[in-house]
């Protein structure tokens, strides 16, 4: 019986035990990143079926720093419910959804925020013919949420606050919103207003709908991974670093490879060519230098999947670099 | 003749043996799978326990026709209109499906070619679709109907939108419990006069009206008192003003959704189990009863429907067993009810998805053993007794 038993101990610490993300990761050879069913913008499938955004970069940037290769990632898409039981399983090695960081996401569900790689708020999105111009005037509409989101909550607490009334109507997904809002189920859809201006993109006919002037909440949105694999939160966090920083220091795909031979001790120490910092996240020296030149700094994602010249027309705002007027901030690299 | 083998050869050690290895192994398979877990979530500073019901729930349900909520409300709380709101749904469909269910097995039997083609058709077609995308389907249909602003106005008092059906909301002034004494009376005398004929019929022969005066019991009686009273009832008229109506009932395009892909999806099971019952009575009854006489809704009535329930109840609680669990579907087109509300929305708020789940499951064990219980009442009552 006590063989037994022991057998059983045994067993039960090789299923819970794991050998750490990273390792599982390289043994695999490709990362399983989770993202949304389909945001414009910040990840979603292009016309040639690849899944593209900001959020399908930050997964390319990791996959790039831990294997060289951009290709190399596994995209599972994850509702706003099903995400964390996903992540919390390992199904994934790290959500970049659209997923705001909060105190009971980070400690009570045990997962650890690496980053913001987009500041967020919540706002509202209307029909331009209702004529509403403030979210104050919304007394008594009915408003299609997503369920399982900190909109959800900040929805109820902004009505309560200023004491007016509403109907909720709980969809599961994005496009669930759209299809009701478009319908005239709903008179208003209240997510981020990133992703407002995604579904406003994806409608028939843009100008018939206007994202309202209010932002309720903060809505920090980054990457996440479980918690207590601190080296495999290491290195997803340094890979979103290595973009915002690889930004501040005026490094881009394009010029990559001549900051090699740059004489500012930092991008040296980032490219690789000083230091030892790629050996210390156990990984090869260049990796961002591998980064920058297979996805581009900060900035490029940013203006190639949600800035002023996409169909989302996001300024760069909160999100602009500290040393710009934004607040988008990375330690330094040393 | 024994063998050497001792107590194995026992017949009946053997299986007294065995039969504690098997419940010992499943222990030792309950224990590792709750060790495990519990290991596994304390390693992963996954709070767990029960205090969370006690917190506030923080987000609004807006279909909650039978308890008030608010957002300050506890989890706990959010679980009672979930259960209330399947309940709700589930009960509704029952009968409705029963209702379709008979109708259309009756129907399917009738001697008329095309309509009992007709119900051929409608049977294959909805028990082979997945019930999900019939749900979809419904809903898909019902937010096509035109938006608020444009409601349909049938009858001067009911607005039709993809917002829902309003109706008036009737308000009892006082007085009016008055006519719901006369109503409760009513029903009871009608039950008293119902035994009572039984009674002379048995003795006589003679036969006693006891439908038409029941219906003039319970329905006119009360309605002369409600005129002398002054009619104590008077109707709050939905109205729109600015984004929705205010005021009177409203039923939910979500709730329609489900209601009417449950009980069509449910009806077309029912429809075979009722044929099947009918088919079992055995043909002489039928050319007997009619060779005594008797009228063709007599027949059906007091000789073939009492000796086909006996087939029809049993598989007819399965499919109530059914109808309840499919409603967790409600989920597929937002219908607050328990799956979609405590074991979804409070689920994810506080990340307890063990316990949550495990209240949601036991819920749904233990209607499923009440409809059960009282389905075995009523089949033990209808089941053949010999004298």
């Amino acid at each position: 019986m006590k063989k037994l038993l022991s057998i059983f101990a045994v067993v039960a610490f090789a299923f819970s035990a794991h050998a750490g993300t990273l390792d599982d990761v390289k043994n695999r050879g490709f990362l399983k990143c989770g993202v949304t069913t389909g945001l414009a913008g910040f990840a979603a499938p292009d016309d040639s079926g690849e899944w593209a955004g900001l959020d399908a970069d930050m997964c390319r940037a990791v996959a790039v720093a831990v294997f060289g290769d951009r290709s190399k990632v596994e995209f599972i898409t994850t509702t706003g419910k099903s995400r964390f039981p996903t992540l919390a399983s390992g199904e994934v090695d790290m959500l970049a959804r659209n997923t705001t960081w909060t105190i009971s996401r980070d400690v009570n569900l045990g997962f650890e925020f690496v980053g913001v790689n987009f500041y967020d708020g919540q706002g509202f999105m209307v029909p331009s013919a209702l004529g509403v111009s403030s979210a104050t005037e919304l007394d008594g509409a009915t408003v299609c949420i997503q369920t399982g989101t900190t909109t959800e909550l900040n929805l109820a607490d902004f009505f309560r606050l200023n004491g007016i009334s509403y109907e909720a109507l709980p969809i599961e997904t994005n496009d669930e919103g759209k299809e009701n809002l478009f319908a005239g189920r709903c008179d208003v859809y209240t997510t981020d207003a990133s992703g407002l201006s995604s579904t406003r993109a994806a409608a028939s006919n843009p100008d018939k709908w206007v994202v309202l002037p209010e932002i309720i909440s903060k809505e920090p949105l980054g990457p996440l991974v479980r918690h207590g694999d601190h080296q495999w939160g290491d290195v997803v966090r340094w890979s979103l670093n290595a973009m915002i920083i690889a930004e501040e220091l005026g490094i881009t795909s394009e010029n990559v490879d001549a900051q090699k031979s740059s004489n500012v001790p930092e991008v040296l120490r980032l490219l690789g060519v000083e230091g030892n910092y790629g050996e210390m996240l156990e990984l090869s020296n260049d990796w961002a230098y591998q980064i920058i030149k297979q996805i581009g700094n900060y900035s490029e994602s940013y203006e190639a999947n949600v800035g002023p010249d996409t169909p989302l027309e996001i300024a760069r705002g909160l999100n602009a670099l500290w040393t710009q007027g934004g607040i988008l901030y990375a330690p330094p690299f040393r | 003749m024994r063998s050497n083998l001792g107590f194995f050869s026992d017949e009946k050690f053997r299986s007294i043996f065995f039969q504690t290895l098997v419940v010992g192994l499943f222990a030792l398979g309950l224990f590792f799978v709750i060790s495990t877990t519990s290991y596994n979530l304390e390693k992963r500073n996954i709070a767990t326990g029960w205090s969370f019901l006690q917190n506030p729930a923080g987000f609004d349900i807006s279909f909650s026709p039978f308890l008030e909520f608010k957002s300050t409300d506890t989890h706990l709380k959010v679980y009672f209109v979930g259960v209330l709101n399947t309940l709700l749904v589930s009960i509704t469909g029952c009968i409705a499906a029963t209702i379709l269910g008979f109708i259309l097995g009756i129907v399917r039997l009738s001697s008329n070619w095309l309509l009992s083609r007709l119900v051929y058709i409608y049977v294959e077609f909805s028990r082979n679709v997945p019930l999900l995308l019939q749900i979809i389907l419904w809903y898909s249909i019902l937010i096509q109907l035109p938006r608020v602003k444009q409601s349909l106005q049938v009858l001067d008092v009911f607005y039709i939108s993809n917002r829902g059906l309003y109706s008036p909301r009737p308000i009892f002034e006082s007085g009016f419990s008055y006519v719901l004494i006369a109503i409760v009376l009513a029903l009871i005398s009608s039950f008293l006069i119902n035994r009572w004929a039984k009674k002379r019929q048995d003795k006589t022969g003679q036969q006693f009206p006891v439908f038409s005066s029941s219906i003039g019991l319970i329905f006119i009686v009360p309605l002369i008192l409600f005129f002398i009273l002054g009619s104590p009832l008077s109707f709050e008229h939905p109205e729109l003003k600015g984004f929705n109506f205010k005021g009177g009932l409203v039923i939910r395009p979500e709730f329609i959704a489900m209601f009417l892909a449950l009980s069509i999806y449910t009806a077309a099971f029912i429809s075979e189990i009722v044929r099947a019952g009918i088919m079992s009575v055995s043909k002489g009854q039928r050319e007997a009863s009619a060779a005594i006489g008797l009228k063709q809704t007599w027949i059906m009535r007091l000789i073939i429907i009492p000796q086909a329930l006996r087939v029809i109840v049993p598989p007819l609680t399965s499919q109530y067993l059914n109808l309840t669990k499919n409603s967790s579907l409600g989920i597929a087109v937002g219908y607050a009810d328990l799956v979609h509300g405590f074991g979804g929305i409070s689920l994810n708020q506080t990340g307890q998805a063990i316990e949550c789940m495990a209240i949601v499951m036991a819920t749904y064990l233990s209607i499923s053993l009440t409809i059960s219980f009282f389905m075995n009442i009523y089949n033990r009552s209808i089941q053949f007794k010999e004298k």
